[in-house]
């Protein structure tokens, strides 16, 4: 009991603390690969101690719900990437959710961050509101999509018994396994804010969607919401991995060296998860904001023929 | 004990039919008003609490009958109370308590007091008697008497025209709707034997129960909003007076959805495969449908009437995958989707139903309706804003509220349908996955809108400038449901329990017991195949976002300098130059309404030098209403003005024309014999 506890807030405490450092060492290799020597893997904990201590500047018509909304978004994205397995799997509450609950989980913060770029009024945040909506309401089917076909593979939609299944070998090479991972890969570029979808660096009004709504924002609230943005972007790596690359992954009731080789694992696919993110990103140009309908809807359509694949035979 | 709860059921839809006569002599008084909500409100409390008692009693709750000595002579007026009905008893006794306690609130202010007061009552018994009636005459008068009194209701403000078109085509529609019945019925007992219990014992062959599904379909259907039978819903549902709103889209959707079930899935015997396909594709349609208008409108009960028909639409997806496991032989299968639809139909009469009188607390303080009139009400109107997100979160499937764990289920039965062997079901119901997880999605989009739009942001009109919060029992009205939602949210457990024993009696199956799973889990199969815990989630969300803010305010940082909005350096000084409705759905009208709607946006841009405005336009069309209902009403006019030249006939010639007609009737009834 006790270490089932100390299992599962362990992995809570593994990723919140790994989060910032995904999101610092993607911007290094990113640098590196643009022939630039970047900042310190370490310098998104520095901004966020920055942003923490700095006065909120808050603007004078904000109400009630702009200020709770940092802490809900952030809430919501830690109760979900600690629900992704990531060393280990059968963790003590991995039955709270299922795949599809923690899609709806991070509906949740989406839908408040949403509501966030709308409070104080300003046509930034509208914008920014409006194309997210437009976004999530093409990725997040898709990403439902995601989760029928893994559940009809596993035969269970909880990640930590599709996980398990993934090392068992019963698996093979299955074509809807192939249209998932395109589509997941797809959906968590654009619901990370990812080029070609969204640019994170840059503030460029026409292009942006998740800087523009968070515009706002400043100090602690800042800190709190780019917290929140990098741990979806470990959730996502997280479950990418979970599902399609779950090698040593340790299984429930494990020795602790099982779990030992699992961390060490799992910080080595996050590691190769980082960096081929940098290159890709590199590599893209950003895309018009009316062209992400469609680069959105291929994933969708992925996401349905693996899904429409498994439901007329198994064995694909 | 056996009887005597029907009997209570039964006292008090009678308080609420004297009560709606003798408002008609005390309604224009204010106290008059006052004592006739707060006596519906008393007996719709009353009923609720004895339908959720004998709901209670679960699997060991046996039916209760009643025969009154009225309507047809030779018939009487059968009653039954089973748990079927106790489900819908207690969803419409919820709702009418909830809009019976903010008709207090709201009650002296409303213009046209006398023309909803003896109305609203009557109203909530019609729908109580229908659920309860037990044979086919009961349920026809019921139904018709629900129709009508709401169809007053909606007339309420019939000096605005618009209110008058809406009334027009309800009737036409409902007529409709009951003729569609009142045929079903005609087909299901052939002999004249009426009551349900005779007509469940009859066996129907193929054809006749296939013919008689697909008018209950028609029937209930157009009642519950069905697309393409829709389009009345979203003209007379937001015409009503707000409460009165809440009760159509919250209460009477969900008593056709009843209807549906009792018919199709008690009297009708073992489904065919085929009616869960034209289900399936219906309620899929539906929900993407209505959802993709919701997001598009300006109007704040327009668009909550259009989710309305969405919501139908995920409840009929659950009852199509209900009657494709039933006809596929898998019942466990068959009552998780049932008793996600059931859940789905409880759920959204309590979160519509407070969309519903936020809007009308909104109507009533600032006499607009048009979200691009509104604006920063979160700060005039905190308790109804409160009570609104929550709602909207709610509506929007998001955890840890109770519109999530019905959509939760829904998908849990459907990655089981692969186990049918039907083939066409195979390709259908991933595609209705996908429709339910886009309408899922779009949900959320809508109502970030809505209340974005409405709530947040800075006002666009002085109405919303000066707006304020509602009688305090309006907001106990809201703030009452709300708790429900969340509750229902936080332990679903408790109500897939409730709701689990009527599965055994009409799809001869039952989901395992919830109360058995540890830590309040909800497990509708297999503790391996998926479980959620509503709890848990809300536990760790509410416990993570505490301890953040505490631990932040603590070491980092507590302190707040208020500043101009930032806007990256170019605040705009006029609330008018905000996001607005339209342009917030652009995005999504340009990626869904392109093809759905025809949706075309215009661009006139004056000449260089002139100093014309330049203009913006966007037009839409409905291609149900043009090529389904305009063609049938001209040919109806066609047919009606041809008729016509029937009554300027001599009386030789109408006496020519009845014998033909004899004579016609007699050689049919010779052939047939």
């Amino acid at each position: 009991m006790i270490r089932d506890l100390a299992l599962q807030f362990g992995q809570m405490l593994i990723v919140l603390m790994l989060a910032p450092l995904l999101t610092g060492f993607v911007r290094k290799v990113k640098a590196r690969l643009q022939q630039r020597r970047g900042a310190s893997v370490l310098q998104p904990y520095r901004d966020l101690w920055k942003l923490l201590r700095k006065d909120v500047v808050l603007a004078d018509n904000a109400s009630w719900l702009f200020r709770v909304s940092p802490y809900l978004i952030f809430a919501a994205t830690w109760t979900a990437a600690s629900l992704v397995p990531t060393f280990a799997t059968g963790l003590m509450f991995s039955i709270s959710a299922d795949l599809i609950a923690i899609v709806a989980l991070l509906g949740s913060a989406r839908f408040v961050l949403a509501l966030a770029g709308l409070d104080v009024g300003t046509s930034f945040g509208g914008i920014g509101s409006s194309r997210e909506v437009m976004i999530a309401s093409l990725a997040e089917p898709a990403l439902i999509m995601v989760a029928f076909t893994l559940g009809l593979i596993a035969g269970s939609t909880q990640l930590s018994v599709i996980a398990a299944f993934m090392t068992s070998g019963d698996v093979g090479l299955r074509v809807s396994l192939g249209l998932a991972l395109a589509a997941l890969i797809i959906v968590a570029i654009a619901e990370n804010a990812r080029v070609p979808v969204d640019n994170p660096a840059t503030h460029l009004e026409l292009t942006m969607v998740h800087e523009a709504m968070v515009l706002e924002y400043s100090g602690r609230h800042l800190a709190v919401i780019e917290f929140a943005g990098s741990l979806k972007l470990l959730l996502y790596v997280s479950l990418i991995a979970s599902v399609f690359l779950p090698w040593g992954l340790a299984p429930a009731e494990s020795q602790p060296s099982q779990y030992l080789v699992g961390l060490v694992s799992y910080f080595a696919k996050v590691a190769v998860a980082g960096a081929l993110l940098a290159l890709f990103e590199t590599t893209i140009a950003k895309m018009r904001v009316f062209r992400v309908p469609e680069f959105l809807g291929i994933s969708l359509m992925l996401a349905l023929l693996g899904a429409l694949l498994m439901f007329v035979t198994r064995s694909l | 004990m056996s009887t005597t709860l029907l009997g209570g059921v039964l006292c008090g839809v009678a308080v609420l039919l004297a009560t709606g006569i003798a408002a008609v002599f005390g309604a224009r008084r204010r106290l008059g008003s006052t004592l006739v909500y707060a006596s519906a409100l008393v007996a719709c409390t009353a009923l609720a609490t004895m339908a959720l008692a004998y709901l209670l009693r679960g699997s060991a709750a046996l039916p209760q009958s009643a025969l009154l000595p009225v309507g047809l002579p030779w018939l009487g007026a059968h009653f039954e109370l089973d748990l079927l009905a106790a489900v819908f008893l207690l969803v419409t006794n919820v709702g009418g308590a909830a809009a019976s306690l903010y008709g207090l609130g709201i009650g002296s202010h409303e213009p046209a007091v006398s023309r909803v007061v003896p109305f609203f009552p009557l109203y909530l018994a019609a729908m109580n008697l229908l659920v309860l009636a037990s044979d086919a005459f009961t349920y026809l008068l019921s139904w018709e008497f629900m129709s009508l009194t709401s169809w007053a209701l909606v007339m309420a403000h019939h000096e605005e025209n618009d209110n008058r078109v809406a009334g027009y085509l309800y009737l036409v529609m409902a007529s409709f709707g009951t003729l569609a019945l009142l045929l079903a019925f005609g087909l299901l007992a052939p002999a004249g034997a009426y009551a349900f219990a005779d007509i469940r014992a009859l066996d129907h062959d193929h054809v006749r129960s296939g013919i008689v599904f697909l008018l209950v379909l028609i029937g209930c259907g157009s009642k519950a909003g069905l697309v393409p039978l829709h389009a009345w819903l979203p003209l007379a549902h937001p015409a009503a007076p707000s409460h009165v709103s809440a009760l159509m889209s919250g209460v009477m959707t969900k008593v056709a959805i009843y209807g549906f079930i009792r018919i199709v899935f008690d009297l009708l015997g073992p489904p065919q495969t085929w009616w869960s396909v034209v289900v399936l594709m219906i309620g899929g349609v539906t929900a993407v449908m209505g959802v993709l208008h919701a997001v598009l409108q300006d109007d704040l009960k327009r668009l909550l009437a259009f989710s309305t028909v969405e919501n139908v639409g995920i409840v009929f997806i659950g009852l199509g995958l209900a009657l494709a496991f039933e006809s596929g032989g898998i019942h466990s299968a068959a009552a998780l989707a049932l008793v996600a639809a059931l859940f789905h139909a409880f759920n959204h009469s309590l979160f519509k139903s407070v969309l519903f009188f936020g809007a009308g607390a909104v109507h009533a303080t600032t006499h607009e309706r048009d979200m691009e009139h509104l604006g920063g009400l979160i700060h005039r109107m905190p308790v109804t804003a409160f009570a609104f997100l929550v709602a909207s979160m709610a509506i929007s499937a998001l955890p840890p509220l109770n519109g999530f764990v019905s959509e939760w289920l829904t998908f849990q039965a459907i990655l089981v349908s692969p186990q049918l062997a039907a083939w066409g079901l195979k390709f259908l119901i991933p595609a209705v996955g996908a429709m339910l997880a886009l309408s899922a999605a779009l949900v959320a989009a809508c109502f970030v809108r809505a209340f974005g739009l409405a709530f947040l942001g800075r006002p666009r009109s002085s109405a919303a400038q000066l707006a304020h919060d509602g009688s305090p029992a309006a907001l106990a009205a809201m703030l009452t449901l709300v708790a429900m939602c969340l509750m229902a949210g936080i332990f679903p457990g408790y109500v897939i329990d409730a709701l689990s024993p009527l599965t055994d009696s009409l799809v001869g199956g039952h989901l395992p017991s919830q109360a058995s799973a540890a830590w309040l889990t909800i497990v509708p199969i297999d503790q391996s195949r998926s479980s959620y815990n509503g709890f848990f989630v809300f536990l760790f969300t509410a416990l993570a976002a505490s301890l953040a803010a505490f631990v932040i305010h603590r070491v980092a940082s507590r302190t707040v300098r208020r500043a101009p909005a930032w806007d990256c350096g170019f605040p705009d000084s006029s609330p008018a130059l905000q996001y607005s409705a339209g342009s917030f759905a652009q995005p999504i009208r340009r990626v869904f309404g392109t093809l759905l709607f025809q949706a075309r946006e215009t661009v006139t841009m004056p000449k260089p030098g002139d100093v014309a405005p330049a203009r913006f336009h966007v037009s839409t069309r409905d291609l149900i209403w043009e090529s389904l209902y305009l063609p049938i009403a001209r040919y109806v006019g066609f047919v009606s003005e041809r008729a016509n030249a029937l009554q300027l006939l001599t009386i030789r010639q109408f006496l020519g024309l009845v014998f033909i007609a004899l004579v016609g009737l007699l050689s049919l009834l010779a052939f047939t014999q």
